[in-house]
């Protein structure tokens, strides 16, 4: 077993499945059938070969694991380097996890055009696994910005009114945050002579260089996460986007900015992250206080939804900064909850923009009446988007709180008023959405839940309290890597100290 | 053979020598069969350029001919041999065009040829006079192909602003020639670098001055781009494409060896003029191209962008530059061409259509077209993993080894600004509804189409191959 190219496998399975649809020339009813079926089919097989992953990691080793090497561009140059530890491995089943559920999502709401969206949404799957699985920095960076073609063309092709200016926003300010970490890395290169990444996490670079690689790295991270200022791509992405692209930004997109900190700011630059965390203590909580007001005052479902994940990945940020166990678990959990979470909660926007055609606030109300089940449903990831425990919001949230608290205090107490207008705007939102009297004419005959939408929606509502009832599974998996990036930060910074007090 | 043995090297030159003969016996063809010679015109000069080509890439010997003014080597092979497949793609994506149109000439594949030789003395000029009249060579071919159609205004007009402009960069780079020669005392390239390694006189940096802006025009750098857009509007489309190729390719390997052959003891003073001129263009071709609604135009700006980054490797004055270099023109000429042949595509029942709005819903009616295009297009503006991408990665890599860092960063935040209007065409493919549909693509233009897409798309795993030859091509030089 252990023989087989498992990552590159699980990485390209998707594209076969995009090239098999590609083959499908017609476009006949029973072609589109056909279309969805192999889509369903190629994401159902990738994500059951992925639990393979799981299944051959070694929880007790730090290193990296199932690695795949190959020379591709130059002698010492650019090589095709595959691998996962602690960190990327549950991202990667995050990501083969959620695609099946893209795919029945879109169904029935995607109606033109079936083969290339399809085509799209798999070639996006390949390129967002890569991000996880890749070992050299120039692959990565080939698969981090390979992702914004198909990501394009899905929000501009089926999205909403104004996708044009919504895809081509995403675009460029992502392209933006990118090139400068593309230079960064060029630095890289020829300071350490690889572009391989874990020889470049042991390469010591200076420090005077740090301070501009992190700025150049933190640069593209910060518009992927997003950070505030910086994130307001966002709001418009998902709004406009239909409700699978939705799922994919704020379910995976948006983790390989945290990702991306983990794998190469903390790491690679100790010693300016030690140095700039006050900048990122003060842009994530000004993401979580802020953004949260914001979302209190949306009319639209989906951008709320936006805005509270902007807020939700400061505490990614705010965690992953304190470096501590608790910070960065409780990042890696909170990225992997909010993806189920906030990808659930717009899976259910979904099921009822697919009914009404309106994601207006305002124009919903009571729908307990006609749809209990999805009302029990919407209620359980909204308790999950607040953080109430017993959901796995809450032990992502709180961990990264303890986090934050060991490493500044004032940082906790400011973030933590974050908790309470997070549940001001979600349980909100939900009274005006799904309590009160029934009393627009509309929703008089709205149907509920549909058995491909049970299908979707009750597999992440057993996950989620799963995970928050039993989060040690994610944990375990984490631990080992985690401890060895925090005692090497820990190293580096102590050997810078008394690299300066030999001085 | 008695001529062969008498002249020395005149063995390296036989590609040369083929195709001058090949064009001379082509143009007698032509003469006596007349009119309707044209086709079969340019399918003989194709076959014969393919011949041209073999000879090269089979002829492994290096050297210089002809007293040092020619030179031979593996930096010259390889860019000849990009010119005359950018030649004879130019000449394949002619033929229909030019019966369309009904200018069909015969002249025009005997032109094209003669543009070629000069191109290939360019690349293999290893003495300001033999860069001259390979320089001269070519150019005078390339004013008779833009005004080729005689009775279009436009192409008139923009073959005498070709010629007018053209003109005047020949004779500033003549004029820089003279200062240069008249300071060193020489005219071979050795010679001036060995005359400037030991002085280097104010004179000579203005000799040095003269004969960049003289390249600088023909590889359309700002400032020196005013002739571009008008030309590239103005010339029928596949002699535009032809000037946005092999053209580009040479004046662009005749810079790298001016500068790296004659120039390299004043590496510090052109450093700073390439460095001036890569902004410059980088800076224009991203913003002026915004405005654009003309294909042909907005393909002109994008030429003039790309040059500009093409310069980022020059600037950075090292191997791993030139390198850069070398691949971002067989990049550039790979997507260039493509996109020319989906310019020429686009021809509906009443004619040919240049407005980027005519795009609008092209994956609805031409969905393989599309594809290859908007692949094209995100290529353009460098995004993995298309070809483009790699083009600059590796002028930028090199430009970061050199440390200049100011011009590394505009260059990359131009690209970004860039790659606005390419998502521009992008957006018009997919994102918009059709109004009418073009006539179906001719076989020819397909199959340059099919190897550009699929060059571009499938570039990483030819990647690794064609860093090597590059590689081995810049090591010419150091």
């Amino acid at each position: 077993m252990s023989d087989l190219p498992l990552l590159s496998i699980v990485t390209f399975m998707p594209l076969v499945g995009a090239l098999f649809i590609f083959l499908i020339w017609e476009d006949s009813e029973s072609a589109r059938r056909n279309v969805r079926m192999t889509a369903l089919f190629t994401t159902a097989l990738t994500f059951i070969i992925s639990l393979g992953i799981w299944i051959n990691f070694d929880n007790a080793q730090s290193g990296f694991q199932m690695v795949e090497r190959v020379e591709w561009i130059g002698e010492n140059g650019i090589a095709y380097h595959m691998g996962v530890d602690g960190i990327s491995m549950l991202f990667v089943i995050l990501t083969t996890f959620l695609m099946p559920f893209c795919i029945l999502a879109s169904w029935e709401a995607i109606e033109s055009r079936i083969r290339e969206y399809m085509i799209a949404f798999l070639i996006l799957e390949t390129l967002m696994i890569g991000v996880f699985c890749a070992l050299d920095i120039v692959l990565f960076y080939v698969f981090f910005e390979a992702g914004l073609i198909p990501m394009f063309i899905i929000i501009g092709v089926w999205g909403g009114a104004r996708r044009v200016y919504a895809s081509l926003k995403f675009f460029l300010y992502t392209l933006l945050g990118s090139v400068l970490m593309l230079l960064a890395i060029m630095a890289m290169y020829w300071q350490a002579g690889t572009t391989d990444i874990p020889a470049l996490m042991s390469h010591q670079f200076p420090a005077s260089m740090q301070t501009w690689l992190w700025v150049a790295f933190f640069a593209s991270f910060a518009v992927k996460m997003p950070m505030w200022p910086v994130h307001t791509w966002l709001p418009d992405a998902h709004v406009e986007a239909p409700t699978a692209g939705s799922v994919i930004l704020a379910g995976i997109l948006l983790k390989m900015g945290g990702y991306g900190f983990l794998r190469f700011s903390l790491p690679m630059f100790p010693l300016a992250s030690a140095d700039l965390q006050w900048l990122v203590f003060s842009l994530s909580v000004i993401a979580i206080i802020y953004t949260s007001l914001v979302a209190l005052m949306q009319e639209d479902i989906k951008k709320l939804i936006a805005y509270s994940s902007v807020a939700h990945m400061g505490y990614v940020t705010m965690g992953i900064f304190a470096v501590n166990v608790q910070g960065i678990q409780g990042g890696i959990f909170q990225m992997l909850a909010h993806g189920l979470v906030s990808g659930a909660l717009f899976l259910c926007v979904g099921v009822i923009y697919d009914r009404m055609h309106t994601r207006e606030i305002a124009a919903y109300g009571g729908l307990v009446n006609r749809m209990p089940k999805y009302a029990v449903a919407f209620l359980i990831f909204t308790m999950a988007n607040v953080g109430l425990p017993g959901t796995a919001g809450f032990v992502g949230e709180f961990l990264t709180l303890v986090g934050a608290f060991k490493a500044n205090t004032w940082v906790a107490l400011f973030a933590t008023t974050g908790v309470i207008l997070s549940a001001a705007y979600a349980l909100w939102l939900y009274r005006r959405v799904v309590f009160g009297t029934l009393d627009k004419e509309a929703l008089k005959s709205i149907l509920d839940l549909s058995t491909r939408e049970k299908w979707i929606l009750y597999p992440l509502i057993i996950l989620v309290i799963f995970f928050g009832v039993y989060p040690s599974p994610v944990f375990d998996v984490t631990q080992a890597s985690v401890d060895a990036l925090i005692n090497n930060y820990q190293a580096a910074l102590e050997g810078a100290v008394t690299a300066a007090a030999n001085k | 053979m008695q001529l062969l043995t008498e002249i020395p090297g005149l063995n390296l030159a036989a590609p040369e020598v083929f195709i001058a003969v090949a064009a001379m016996v082509l143009l007698m063809i032509g003469v006596f069969v007349g009119e309707g010679s044209s086709r079969i015109m340019h399918g003989l000069s194709v076959a014969l350029l393919v011949i041209a080509g073999g000879l090269l890439v089979f002829s492994p010997e290096n050297g210089a001919a002809f007293h040092g003014a020619f030179l031979m080597d593996p930096f010259a092979r390889l860019m000849k041999v990009l010119v005359i497949i950018g030649s004879g793609v130019a000449i394949a994506l002619s033929v229909g065009y030019a019966r369309l149109e009904d200018y069909g000439r015969f002249e025009y594949p005997i032109l094209v040829m003669l543009a070629t030789l000069g191109m290939m003395l360019m690349v293999s000029a290893n003495d300001l006079i033999a860069l001259y009249l390979g320089l001269e060579l070519q150019a005078l071919a390339l004013y008779v192909c833009a005004a080729i159609n005689r009775e279009s205004l436009r192409a008139t007009e923009a073959g005498l602003k070709y010629f007018v402009l053209g003109a005047l960069s020949s004779g500033m780079l003549l004029y820089g020639c003279s200062l240069v020669y008249g300071f060193t005392g020489h005219t071979g390239f050795e010679g001036i670098a060995a005359a400037m390694a030991a002085e280097r006189s104010l004179g000579l940096i203005f000799g040095i001055v003269f004969i960049l802006v003289g390249i600088a025009f023909k590889i359309s750098a700002v400032p020196f781009h005013m002739w571009t857009p008008d030309v590239y509007e103005g010339a029928p489309t596949p002699v535009t494409a032809f000037f946005a190729a092999a053209p580009k390719v040479a004046a662009m390997a005749m810079l790298i060896r001016v500068v790296h052959g004659a120039f390299e003891p004043a590496a510090a003073d052109w450093r700073q003029i390439i460095t001036f001129i890569s902004i410059a263009s980088m800076g224009l071709g991203a913003f002026a191209a915004i405005g654009q609604t003309n294909i042909k135009r907005l393909m002109a700006y994008s030429s003039i962008g790309h040059m500009g980054f093409a310069l980022v490797g020059l600037a950075a004055g090292t191997e791993e530059g030139v390198s850069g270099v070398i691949l971002y023109m067989i990049i550039y000429m790979a997507m260039t061409l493509g996109t020319f042949a989906c310019i020429l595509s686009m021809r509906r029942e009443d004619g040919m259509v240049e407005e980027i709005t005519d795009l609008a819903g092209l994956s609805r009616t031409k969905p393989m077209m599309a594809l290859v295009l908007t692949a094209l297009m995100f290529s353009l503006a460098g995004i993995p993993p298309l070809a483009g991408f790699w083009a600059k990665y590796f002028v930028f890599l090199a430009a970061i080894q050199a440390e200049l860092y100011v011009l590394s960063v505009i260059g990359v935040l131009a690209s970004v600004v860039g790659a606005f209007y390419y998502l521009r065409i992008v957006k018009l493919i997919w994102f918009d509804e059709p109004e009418q549909d073009f006539v179906p693509m001719a076989s020819e233009l397909r199959l340059v189409l099919g190897v550009s897409g699929i060059f571009t798309i499938f570039y990483v795993i030819v990647a690794g191959p064609l860093s090597a030859i590059a590689t081995t091509a810049a090591r010419t030089f150091f």
